[in-house]
């Protein structure tokens, strides 16, 4: 089925529905150029409130399989790609592309011109866009993508993130799910580990990849997951070792509420962050936040971490940077372009990473960050 | 951190000539890695024997040996040179070895010699099965279930304790030579005892087979640092059993969800870490099993490979280059993407396209050998495509692969084979089974059934039915349409085709059109290509080197820019008679257009080449070279002129099409290589200039054939007037061989095409003349002599510049006709002739009007740089003006020798005739022939005695010059063995002969000895398919065994005074740099 592609400057291109008839469907497009990881991808809350172009482009080659989800469901608008494989070939494969996304109601267009659309956000930015089966009419579907919100000053958290307090069960489906947690009348958790071994700490969902989750229990960190306004004397009352913050959608200057829970947690505790955690954290502690051309969406980007003096080739999906100011230490620079990649507090312990160490997809180069959060942990119990 | 400053020489050693397993790849990246040394301000000392390389062009390292690539000469070049360290991992399997060698024979400790990149612990670790296996067991990494063998009895233990099929592996071979799968006992008794020969450390690995599972490979970088990269991983749609040189390979990797391929980059960077490559790029091959994704190791290379420059050219990331800058101690980190210029090259490129890499194989080549791909390596050449889909690289791919087929379809009215033949074709892998791919889906057969038969991942098996649909689609389509451009559906039709990868030559073939009648349709309804760019970064960054691909997409990055440029078509994949050579000047003119302020702008499909480096030329096109892919480009470019005459005989088919096509052809008029390529013209135009020409004839069966053979007088040399791939040229003495050449060969005695007959003129003395002309002046830059006679293919022959036996008023009288040849012709550029000279009488076998495969040899033997020139003429300088005269070097001579395939082909025999087999070519340099023979020899891999028993059997046509060459050789000391006949012979000359038993007569024979290592040295020109088969069998010996032979007499006599000198004076080593600073000064 015929699809049109509309960008609010007017560039237009043409493709095919593989998921069926699609009225309208829009949001804030960006590419990404992982050749690799579709499925985490489509199911990344990160991802909510844009239309994704993949630069690589034979996509859906090997399926979707139960094991490689990042939630449980779709969180993109649309997937743009050049190419859509019916008939996927992989051992582990359960399901096609393009019956998934139909599932979901995500729209899917092959056919478009990626790399053409690529050049022209790397040149023109991110922007937004507007895709339709219906609105054939180039004029028409571009006052669409007008009417799209923009991301910048953009609050999506509240489409994703966590609603309740829940647990990770790693026995649960083919590789862990999330699991409702039940705080005492008291508000206190009854942690299944020891502290000893297994430094507890509360996490914030932003929107969570579930694979955070799974590296931080592969770690050994015990993890009560709570929703953004889980307040800090809930927090007390759980009495965790550290403090972990998510990843999620959206502009990060929009989440004050969330700004301010975590000046107070900062100052108590041990506390990491990845993505817009890093930057939620870098909001709190005295630095800024900007927009980014077109952001970083991929898993070649070299991060040098400046602490052991390495290159580690980073998983990246974010359309705003931080810019380390006052008591923010730089630990982490992207090579690329030189943003900042991560931080640490000058005097606390809080460290934080602007990519994704949980990987998934991605390369699994920056997992030690998990290692080091741990180990902040541990001396924090220990002291 | 900057370079490491306690380094100043550096030695880098090459790959020496072009063998199967070890191509211009090593070129390409040992000039990428001496030019980033001298960039780096290091002296660079390199050693390479092949003289068609860029690498050892003068100017390009500091000190360059073009001597043999073999410990004890490198030693010596070492001892002379006294470098600070050796790179020894851009010089393929044979730097490393050497490499290897030298530090083993304390050379390097003696010299205070460093190994940078890979230290020889590195090397044994990555390249000795033990050592590997224990290695990735110690990182919880499997292998497949294997044991070492160090003999036959080792072999046969363990075979017993697996299951077949098992695979052999030797330890320290070439692109797998000498390994195999056995199925049964039979063949792993003949496959075990060939890989415990074929292996330097006479060591073999009996090896689980892990047969049809998917085969994975992934080019990693390490700098000192331990940061770590992938360059590229790539996928083989051949699964595991065929060598992945042979298989046809896609990048990356198709089939595999994040989480797998992680696991495998994951297990590759622990592989590096854990062999201890310090700095540099490593190929890491993995056997994946497609029902559970369980991973095996199979090999390591640690240093660059094949994979690796199909790597680089699949992503434009240079790792060759890379990889010697993190040698002498910068890390990734410090060194930038040439390519985005503001990224780094610590990344791991991405890339939005798909490349099809695929093998070009040459079987007919080698009569008696099987048409069957195994763990051994077979393929000559190879081509890549670029594309949006896998559907349209591949089809790209195979028409760049020019073996005759449009794409994936042709011959689409033909029959389609019986299904037994269909699954016999399919189960074995072989050079065509793709082709057989598509006739099994036309045919009907299920992808499951087909899957279950090949392995091949059904992946690729639903791209290839989708385009076997589109076929379809396409075919039926010309039934019930408007074939018309204002037809809507027929502009939805064209670009579906084009998007598909489909040719104009397949449309035209479905639709029954002439092609230009589709080129027209495509341009009426504006389905033309665009063309996208290698930027490793999927568009992300700007990026600022110009190389480009075409696709039918709709964007636009590419514009013309207004400004002088010339077009180079390139040559394509390598083949037998068309390879590296000419890759060379095609380099040569792009560095001469762009010295000369033209745009260069290249166009080829091989990604071995040096000419599809990035920074080569101003513009490179990676492309098919076929008249629609070619016009595309003009078309955009509009170039002053297209280069046909460097690239061999693939740019040279295009000549006249494109000069039809209004396009300005460089150089020589299309029409002069026509009038030096039709017979008849040909004729005519020697008869103008009254030159002379073996008397021949054209016929079109037998009896006409008997008649013309007559009328020249046997014996004559016969082929057909039209080939695919250059076969069937024989040599027949009598009406009995003709008989049985038309019904063997020919296979019929009506041939639809004819049949030329050539006087052959027997002990003739062969002779190749390069000349550089503009019209008016010629410069005859070399007069070759061949060593062998006449009636061996002139590739295949050594040859001697100057000539070492013509007499003088013969080289004048050349030189002569050289010059009327090139004045009558008109030719402006590079020509080639090749004349026979018998009994004082000089006849013309070929004139060339183009760049010959000699020309980079003369190049180097006489400092003149011909291809450089020839592009100058070609743009309008006179040879006046260049004055290539006084440039010229001499008071040395240079020997050309050839290099042989014939370990990969068992079966086949390695008797030298008309048709050319050799795939590669050294070059020896000394102040006498002998030596530079001599030189040429050990360079070839041919280790010449100077003392021992010499075995001797000759044909009745050579049993006059035996005895000389027989005597020569006992002077010296050797003792003479010859079976009966032979023997009868020397014995009547006054010669003392050791008679020993033929094959037939009794134990222990020849062959015996030959096996017992009793035998220094073979002469046996015995041929003839009335000849026993035992000669046949002693030769098989003579090859296995790696005995020292010649199979001509004039190759014994150039030997026995090789030899001679040999025992009187010891090899001296010099530079090139040097030969040409002591050569007198002509005027």
């Amino acid at each position: 089925m015929k699809a049109l592609l509309a960008l609010e400057d007017g560039f237009v291109l043409e493709g095919e529905s593989f998921t069926g008839p699609i009225d309208l469907a829009g949001g804030e497009v960006i590419f990404n150029t992982a050749m690799t990881g579709y499925q985490e991808l489509i199911t990344d809350p990160s991802y909510t409130g844009q239309m994704v172009c993949m630069t690589w482009p034979l996509i859906g080659n090997y399926g979707i399989n139960p094991d490689d989800m990042e939630s449980d469901r779709v969180h993109m608008s649309a997937l743009l790609v050049k190419e859509c494989c019916k008939e996927p070939s992989n051992w582990r494969s359960t399901e096609t592309l393009a019956a998934f996304l139909a599932r979901h109601r995500i729209p899917g267009v092959e056919g478009l011109d990626t790399r053409a659309l690529t050049l022209h956000l790397r040149k023109a930015g991110a922007m937004r866009g507007a895709i339709s089966t219906k609105i054939l009419e180039p004029e028409e579907l571009i006052a669409e993508a007008r009417k799209m919100p923009s991301m910048e000053g953009r609050k999506l958290t509240p489409r994703v993130a966590a609603k309740a307090p829940y647990r990770w069960d790693e026995t649960a489906g083919t590789r862990g799910l999330p699991v409702p947690a039940a705080l005492s009348a008291g508000g206190t958790y009854a942690w299944p580990g020891t502290h000893a071994e297994n430094p507890r700490v509360v996490v914030y969902d932003y929107g969570i990849k579930w694979n955070i989750l799974r590296k931080m229990r592969e770690y050994g960190l015990d993890m009560l997951i709570v929703p953004p306004d889980f307040t800090p004397a809930q927090v007390d009352a759980v009495n965790p070792d550290g403090i972990f913050l998510s990843n999620g959608p959206g502009d990060p200057a929009t989440l004050t509420d969330e700004i301010a829970i975590i000046r107070e947690l900062a100052g108590r505790y041990p506390v990491a962050g990845i993505c817009l955690g890093h930057q939620l954290l870098a909001l709190a502690l005295g630095g800024r936040t900007e927009k980014l051309k077109f952001g970083h969406h991929g898993v070649n980007h070299p991060v040098k971490n400046l602490i052991s003096g390495k290159v580690e080739i980073s998983s990246q999906n974010h359309g705003f940077h931080v810019i380390a100011e006052g008591d923010l230490i730089p630990t982490h620079v992207n090579l690329n372009d030189g943003t900042l990649e991560g931080f640490r507090h000058r005097t606390r312990p809080i460290i934080t990473v602007q990519h994704h160490p949980e990987a998934a997809s991605g390369p699994t180069d920056c997992q030690s960050f998990f290692g080091s959060f741990k180990d902040m942990l541990m001396n924090k119990s220990s002291s | 951190m900057p370079r490491r400053g306690d380094l100043k020489r550096i030695m880098v050693i090459g790959s020496g000539p072009i063998v199967i397993g070890q191509a211009c790849e090593f070129d390409y990246s040992g000039t990428q890695a001496v030019k980033a040394l001298k960039e780096e301000g290091y002296e660079v000392i390199l050693v390479n024997s092949n003289p068609a390389t860029i690498m050892t062009d003068p100017d390009m390292a500091d000190r360059t040996y073009i001597e043999p690539i073999e410990p004890e000469t490198v030693a010596a070049i070492v001892r002379k040179e006294r470098p600070d360290a050796i790179l020894p991992t851009l010089g393929g399997q044979t730097g490393l070895n050497t490499a290897l060698e030298l530090a083993k024979s304390g050379v390097l400790d003696e010299c205070g010699v460093e190994l940078i990149g890979a230290r020889a612990e590195v090397i044994e670790k990555a390249e000795s099965r033990e050592l590997f296996r224990e290695a990735m067991e110690r990182i919880g990494l499997k292998v497949p279930r294997s044991e070492i063998a160090r003999s036959m009895e080792d072999v046969r233990r363990i075979a017993s304790s697996m299951p077949f099929p098992l695979i052999i592996r030797p330890a320290f071979t070439l692109g797998g030579s000498g390994g195999g799968v056995a199925y049964n006992q039979e063949d792993l008794e003949e496959i075990a005892a060939g890989g415990l020969d074929a292996s330097l450390t006479s060591e073999v690995l009996v090896e689980q087979s892990v047969l049809g599972w998917k085969e994975i490979e992934m080019e990693v970088m390490r700098d000192k640092n331990d940061n770590c990269v992938i360059i590229c991983s790539i996928e083989n749609l051949d699964p595991m059993g065929v060598h992945t040189g042979d298989s046809i390979t896609v990048a990356p990797v198709m089939t595999l969800t994040d989480a797998e391929y992680q696991k495998v980059r994951d297990a590759s960077i622990a592989i590096m870490r854990e062999i201890g490559v310090e700095t540099g790029g490593s190929n890491v091959q993995f056997g994946l099993n497609p029902e559970n994704g369980e991973l095996v190791v199979i090999e390591m290379n640690p240093r660059v490979s094949r994979s690796s420059a199909l790597a680089s050219k699949a992503t434009g990331f240079p790792i060759a280059k890379i990889a010697a800058k993190l040698a002498v101690g910068y890390t990734l980190d410090e060194l930038p993407n040439d390519i985005t210029r503001e990224t780094m090259a610590s990344f791991e490129p991405a890339i939005d396209y798909c490349v099809v890499k695929i093998p070009r194989f040459t079987f007919e080549k080698f009569p008696g050998s099987k048409d069957e791909l195994t763990t051994s390596m077979k393929s000559v050449g190879e081509t890549m495509a670029i594309g949006r889909t896998f559907k349209e690289a591949l089809q790209k791919g195979l028409r760049s692969l020019e073996i005759g087929a449009p794409g994936l379809g042709s011959a689409f009215r033909a029959p389609l084979p019986e299904r037994s033949e269909l699954v016999a074709r399919l189960r074995t892998p072989n050079s065509r089974r793709l082709f057989a791919l598509r006739q099994a889906i036309l045919a009907g057969m299920s992808l499951e059934e087909i899957n279950e038969i090949t392995a091949i991942d059904p992946w690729f098996l639903r791209q290839l039915r989708d385009i076997v649909d589109m076929e379809s689609s396409i075919r039926d389509f010309a039934l019930g349409n408007s074939m018309t451009p204002d037809n809507p559906e027929m502009v939805v039709m064209l670009r579906r085709a084009k998007e598909y990868g489909f040719s104009d030559r397949q449309l035209a073939e479905m639709w029954k059109r002439p092609e230009s009648d589709v080129r027209a349709l495509r341009k009426a309804t504006g389905t033309e290509p665009v063309y996208y760019l290698v930027d490793t970064c999927a568009a992300e960054f700007e990026a600022h080197t110009p190389y480009f691909y075409s696709t039918y997409e709709t964007g636009r990055e590419l514009e013309a820019e207004d400004r002088k440029k010339v077009m180079i078509l390139g040559g394509g994949p390598n083949r037998i008679g068309q390879g590296i050579e000419f890759d060379y000047c095609c380099c040569h003119a792009s560095f001469t257009l762009r010295r000369e302020g033209v745009q260069a702008i290249m166009v080829n499909s091989n990604p071995e080449t040096v000419s599809t480096d990035y920074d080569t030329s101003d513009r490179l096109y990676f492309e098919p070279l076929t008249f629609e892919d070619v016009m595309h480009i003009v078309e955009l470019e509009r170039p002053d002129g297209v280069i046909v005459q460097f690239g061999g005989q693939t740019p040279l088919n295009l000549a006249v099409p494109l000069q039809r096509a209004g396009v300005p052809i460089l150089g020589t008029s299309p029409d002069a290589i026509d009038r030096a390529e039709d017979r008849e013209r040909f004729q005519a135009l020697l008869r103008k200039l009254d030159l002379r020409q073996p008397a021949n004839g054209t016929v079109t069966g037998l009896s006409e054939a008997r008649e013309v053979a007559e009328r020249i007088g046997y014996p004559v040399i016969v082929r057909p007037s039209y080939v695919l791939g250059g076969r069937a040229m024989m040599i027949v003495y009598d009406e009995n061989d003709l008989a049985d050449y038309f019904r063997t060969v020919v296979g019929t005695e009506t041939p639809e095409h004819p049949i030329l007959i050539d006087q052959f003129l027997e002990n003739a003395i062969e002779v190749d003349v390069d000349a550089l002309a503009d019209g008016r002046d010629v410069y005859v830059a070399g007069v070759m002599e061949h060593i062998e006679e006449a009636g061996i293919h002139s590739g295949d022959s050594a040859c001697v510049l100057p000539p070492y036996s013509l007499p003088g008023e013969i080289v004048e009288e050349i030189e002569r006709q050289t010059v009327a040849l090139a004045r009558e012709l008109r030719v402006v550029g590079l020509m080639n002739i090749q004349f026979a000279v018998k009994d004082g009488v000089i006849f013309i076998l070929e004139v060339n009007p183009r760049a010959s495969r000699t020309a980079p040899f003369v190049s180097k033997a006489t400092g003149v740089p011909l291809p450089a020139l020839a592009t100058q003429l070609m743009l309008g300088r006179t040879l006046k003006e260049l004055d290539p005269w006084s440039r010229r070097k001499g008071g040395y001579v240079s020997v050309k020798e050839a290099v042989f395939p014939f370990k990969r082909f068992p079966g086949v025999d390695i008797l030298l005739g008309p048709e050319m087999r050799s795939t590669g070519e050294v070059m020896g340099i000394a102040a006498s022939f002998e030596e530079a023979f001599l030189k040429g020899q050990l360079a070839s891999g041919q280790k010449l005695p100077t003392r021992g028993k010499v075995f001797l059997s000759v044909n009745d046509r050579d049993k006059v010059f035996a005895p000389d060459v027989a005597r020569q050789l006992a002077e010296m000391g050797f003792e003479l063995l010859a079976t009966r006949g032979t023997a009868e012979l020397l014995r009547s000359h006054g010669l003392d002969v050791k008679t020993v038993l033929k094959m037939y007569e009794g134990r222990p024979n020849v062959v015996d000895m030959i096996k017992n290592g009793e035998v220094a040295l073979i002469i046996n020109t015995a041929s003839g398919k009335r000849t026993a088969n035992d000669s046949r069998a002693i030769r098989e010996a003579t090859l296995h065994y790696g005995v020292p032979y010649t199979t001509t007499m004039s190759g014994a006599r150039a030997i026995a005074r090789a030899i001679h000198a040999a025992q009187n004076n010891p090899l001296r080593v010099e530079s090139i740099q040097d030969y040409y600073r002591a050569a007198p000064v002509k005027g």
